[in-house]
């Protein structure tokens, strides 16, 4: 299973996920994430630096949340993506419908310039 | 004649991690890169995941049969179900222009793998076969 630690700061949420997310796993970050939607959080922040696997259930997770965050005006901003991890994004053709960071830093500084 | 390794798990999610790691283990071994091992393991699980969530109408203690075969130039995995029998004619990639959740399981294999051919012509379940050359030794 993931261990999936979220934190708040002011009014976004940071994700932290740890472990592979595949059929198995996937429903937990969905869980999660849906029930920042649910709340119309302003601002979600998915870190994914000790996510080495993500199947194209994963991304379909995030896909949804995406689209629906952005559904009341809510951003979600994925980061640190490792090799693999990456690579799924890449062949996927969608590391250019997420906006996807660096690091948290970069991240922040993002959402904070568009506001 | 090929060198066969086989791999059996149950239809369950929480096995799929198993498999991975064989996988990805046995394409370095063999040679491929890291990058393309990462490949056609996510490949061969995106199969997996497809023959849970259609062949098997979601988990099931029934079995998935993965048999490598390793040639000169070549890997090819056969990877057996004995679920639901598929509908070659509908199994298609989604557009990647249309943004949606789901769908991309099939675009994956396809895209990483080198062929892909469905087999339904068993009595009961289903086999994908999928080759993946090593570069430069086609």
């Amino acid at each position: 299973m993931l261990d999936i630690q979220s934190k708040k700061v002011d009014n976004a949420v940071i994700i932290n996920i740890k472990g592979d997310v595949d059929l198995y796993s996937s429903p937990q970050i969905r869980k999660v994430l849906l029930e920042l939607i649910q709340k119309e959080s302003p601002a979600i922040f998915v870190d994914l630096q000790e996510v080495n696997y993500m199947d194209s259930s994963g991304v379909a997770t995030l896909v949804e949340a995406l689209q629906r965050a952005k559904k009341y005006g809510g951003r979600l901003f994925i980061y640190h993506l490792q090799g693999a991890v990456q690579d799924v994004f890449e062949l996927s053709r969608l590391d250019k419908v997420f906006q996807i960071y660096p690091d948290e830093t970069e991240a922040m500084k993002a959402y904070h310039d568009e506001n | 004649m090929p060198e066969t390794l086989e791999f059996m798990i149950p239809a369950e999610p929480k096995y799929l991690k198993i498999n991975r790691l064989s996988i990805k283990l046995l394409c370095e071994l063999i040679g491929f890169s890291t990058v393309e091992s990462n490949n056609i393991t996510l490949a061969i699980d995106e199969a997996c995941s497809n023959v849970i969530r259609h062949a098997y109408n979601g988990p099931s203690k029934e079995p998935i049969h993965i048999k490598c075969n390793i040639y000169g130039n070549k890997i090819e995995f056969l990877i057996r179900d004995f679920g639901r029998k598929a509908n070659v004619d509908q199994i298609k990639s989604r557009e990647l222009d249309e943004i949606r959740p789901g769908g991309l399981g099939v675009h994956l294999i396809k895209t990483v793998m080198d062929e892909v051919m469905y087999d339904t012509n068993f009595e009961k379940g289903n086999q994908l076969k999928l080759i993946k050359h090593f570069k430069g030794r086609k």
